[in-house]
Parts: structure tokens; sequence; C-alpha cells
């Protein structure tokens, strides 16, 4: 298509007025770049705008959600018979394994609650979907489809059946986006399963998985060793696994030793994850006990006979309550809720 | 009338595309061979039909990419705007060039824009990406010459502008 050539279309030289404008544009997009930077302006444009970014969200999900189906589609009977045996078995043994712990449980709640601590073994969580939407090379961040509207909340843990995945850290209105404990801005208080030693778990600045950056030299920690949330820092519920030490290592400055950690959920095969509602207890004193006197319970209510002041908290605790109750009724063992 | 309407539909519907598959995961594996598509998108426009490509619609088209992308506000933005300057200004020598120097320009100037993104990121404090990193720009090149038949084949069919 031949085209008249003019001042629009130089061959050769640029024009000053485009260099203005493109000088223009970069300099916009830097200042845009340094306050979102300072202010995290981006996500709240973002929800702002969530009406348009989720539905493109689920459109990019449609071609992986597609092959997982095709997949099933097309699987192997064999293969998946295999599969509903194994799973079957793994039921059966964890069913077993509950089973045996349950007395154990009871009884270990029955001693917490002598000695007056209120950690409570039950799990009180939520099953969120993880959207297959890329969000750009060297992020080490998921989208699960549920979000404000389902009472998601920045700081929840997410958890897979392995392990410690990672937290919310942006919630949109149906959707919510989860930092990996990979992420290189990720920290996580951990403790040694076998030794007992307390430390921090940070992303990788490789994203290739997690370190101990500063062990001291006479800490012992070997390779093989299990580490726990701790629970210190209270955003983390303790006592589950966050990963398995790799390698051990003298750090570059000679001082510190430096651990290689693999994590352990399964940060890149899990399509399920459970989203924790219980956040840690707060430190601090116990709040103050139910006022003495005749309970509740006592007054004629039909069918309220089993006893107790914790049968008022747990009438109105529904089993998948957005907020995290911790706070609310700490010493109740209402938590009973949708429990894996 | 109607068919410049269309026209205009296609030009904004391949642009929306391109941040769609922008978006769109790979399994593990492939996805340090994942082109930026939006660039590879806005460069055919740039040098097809110039009008319509300015500065700030490649403004516009990286901020929304920064919307759905969430890493840094402006960070596309920044990187479209200045690929689009360098090919605007050697639009008419690109545009006469035989398919495979389109090819090594193209693969220049993703380059280039993988540039600009590590000094982005690593002024923003992210660590050095590993080298696979840097394979996408070859993939992109590499899908260049089909992507530019294939839109152009399309438009033909079509007959848009």
């Amino acid at each position: 298509m031949a085209r008249t050539r003019d001042e629009s279309s130089p061959l050769f030289a640029g024009n000053a007025a485009g260099t203005l404008r493109l000088i223009v544009y970069l300099a916009l997009a830097m200042v845009l770049m340094v306050l979102d930077h300072r202010n995290g302006w981006l996500w709240r444009m973002r929800y702002a705008a969530s009406a348009v970014v989720e539905p493109v969200y689920r459109l990019a999900n449609l071609p992986s959600a597609g092959m997982r189906t095709l997949s099933v589609a097309f699987a192997d009977r064999k293969l998946l018979t295999e599969q509903n045996q194994r799973l079957r078995e793994d039921l059966l043994l964890a069913n077993a394994r509950l089973n045996r712990m349950a007395a154990v449980a009871e009884q270990n709640q029955h001693l917490k609650e002598l000695l007056d601590t209120q950690r409570s073994l039950d799990l009180n969580v939520q099953l969120a979907r993880v959207v297959g939407v890329d969000l750009g090379a060297w992020q080490q961040r998921l989208v699960l489809n549920l979000g404000a509207r389902d009472g998601v909340k920045p700081g929840q843990p997410v958890i897979d059946a392995h392990g410690v995945m990672g937290q919310v850290v942006e919630v949109l209105p149906t959707t919510s986006v989860v930092m990996l404990v990979t992420d290189p801005a990720h920290a996580i208080p951990v403790v040694v399963e076998r030794s007992g030693l307390r430390a921090v778990a940070f992303g990788a600045r490789d994203g290739s998985g997690m370190v101990l950056p500063n062990i001291p030299l006479a800490a012992d920690v070997r390779p093989g060793d299990k580490l726990l949330t701790s629970g210190l820092g209270g955003r983390f519920p303790p006592g589950f696994p966050v990963g398995k030490v790799l390698t051990v290592a003298l750090g570059a400055s000679g001082m510190f030793r430096t651990a290689q950690l693999q994590p352990a959920a399964d940060l890149d095969r899990s399509e399920d994850v459970l989203l924790l509602h219980d956040q840690a207890e707060p430190a601090g004193p116990p709040a103050p006990a139910v006022p003495a006197g005749p309970p509740a319970t006592l007054a004629p209510v039909p069918g309220a006979a089993s006893g107790g002041a914790p049968a008022a908290a747990a009438s109105t605790a529904g089993p998948r309550s957005a907020s995290p109750r911790a706070a609310a009724t700490p010493a109740t063992p209402a938590a009973a809720g949708s429990t894996p | 009338m109607n068919r410049q309407r269309l026209s205009l539909w296609w030009f904004i519907g391949t642009l929306l595309a391109a941040l769609l598959l922008m978006l769109v995961p790979l399994p593990a594996v492939l996805e340090p061979f994942k082109p930026y598509w939006p660039a590879l998108v806005l460069l055919y426009w740039a040098l097809e039909s110039e009008d319509r490509v300015s500065l700030g619609l490649a403004f516009l088209l990286g901020l929304g990419a920064d919307l759905f992308d969430g890493v840094l506000l402006g960070e596309q933005a920044l990187r479209l705007t200045a690929l689009v300057f360098i090919v605007l200004r050697f639009r008419s020598r690109l545009r006469f060039f035989p398919m495979w120097q389109q090819t090594l320009a193209v693969l220049a100037l993703l380059l280039n824009d993988r540039l600009l993104l590590l000094v982005v990121r690593m002024l923003s404090g992210a660590a050095m990406p590993p080298a696979s990193w840097w394979i996408a720009p070859f993939v992109g090149a590499a899908l260049w010459p089909f992507l530019f038949l294939l839109l152009d084949d399309l438009r033909m069919r079509l007959r848009l502008q």
C-alpha cells in the first residue's frame, strides 16, 4: 500500500517532539513505579478494577482447567483405578491414624485445659482452588478462587496436605493472591523438630527453595532435619511442617552456617489448598474467664442441657464463620469447624 | 464505515488477546520459553499501521498489563513505550527489511526489553534471574515470522486495514 511520506514518517531522522513525548511517558512510568513501590497503589487499583481483572483471570484459567479436564477424560481406566486404590489405602491409613490419635487428642485437650493454655488441635479451614494464572516470571505467587466475599483476609496461612504453602497477601472480591514460602520477600518462624532450635526461614534469592541464613556455628542442624512452624510472631499457628534441611554449609561471612531447605508443601502441583481461619492466638495474658454465677445453660431452655459455658458460644459459631474467632472466644473449644 | 469499525475491533482484539496470552500459564518446564506476547503484537501493529500505534497507546497497554500482572505499576508501561518508540523511529527501514533481518531486529528489541526489565527489577531489589530467563526473547524472535505472516494473512483475508 503506497503511502505519501510526510513528516510523520521520516525515513531517517526522528523529530524532537517524539523524543519529548517519550521522555514524558518514561518519566510518568518511573513516577508510577516509585509511587507503587513505596505505597503499593497497584493493589488498590486492582481492587477497584476487579470487575475487569477477575473475569480475565478466570478466562486465562480456562486452558489449564481444560487441560485438567482433558487429562481426566482421556486418562487410562487402569490409571484411574490405580489412583483410586491408592487414595483408598491412604484414606484407610489416615483414618486408622486419626482414630488412634483421637484418644490422645482428647487427652491432650484435657491436659491443656488443666494447664489453662488456649491452643487447640482443631483446624478451622476453608478449601480453595488454585486459579491457573501466570503472574509473571520470578513471581512466587498463586491466585486462589476465594476472595473478600468468602471471608478471606490478608495474612491467612495457606497449607496443603504436606505443609505450609504461604500466606494470603492481597484480596480481591472473589480471588486472592498467595505469597509462597519460597518468595524472597517471605519469612516464616520455624523450629527444628529434632533439636528445638528456633530460626527464621526465608525464601531463597534465586527462587529455588528456602534458606536458613544465619545458623550459629554451634547450633545443631543437620541435613534431613524437619522444620515446623514455631508459632512465634503470631501469623502461622505452631506445628505445621515447613520443610526439610537439604544441605548445611558455611555462609559467605564464615561466622554463620546457611542451610538450604526443601519446602514440605507441593508448591508446583497443588490444585486444592486449605486456607486456615485460626489465626494464631495473640500473645499476652489469657482473656478474663467467664463471669462467676450460674451459667446461662441453667436457664430453662429446652435442648441446652449439655451444660457448661461453651455451649452458648458454640451455638453461635458456624462451621465456616469468616472471622478468626481466636481473639473473640479464646478459651472455648468452639473451633470445631470443618476438620479435614 | 462498518469495515473500519471492524478493523478497529480486530486491532483491539489482538491486543487484548496478547494480554490474555501473557496470563495463560504454561507447564513449569515450558515457563522460561514463554514469549512476551504484548510486545510482539504491538510490534506488528507498529510496523503495519503506524497511525494507530502511538506512545500513548503503548503506555496504556503497558498499564493494563501491569494491572493484570500485579508486579509493579508502570513497569511494562515503561518497557512497551520504549519498545514502540524505537520501532516507530526505525519503522520505515524495518518494514523493508527481508524477513530474516526483521527477525534479527525483533530479537534485538526483545533483548533490549529484557535489559530494561532487568534494570527495573534490580532497582526494586530483586535478585539476578537464572540464565534460562534469557531464553524468552529468542523464542519470541523465532516466533516472529510466523506471527507476522499469520496476522498479515488474517488481515488480508478479512480485508481489514
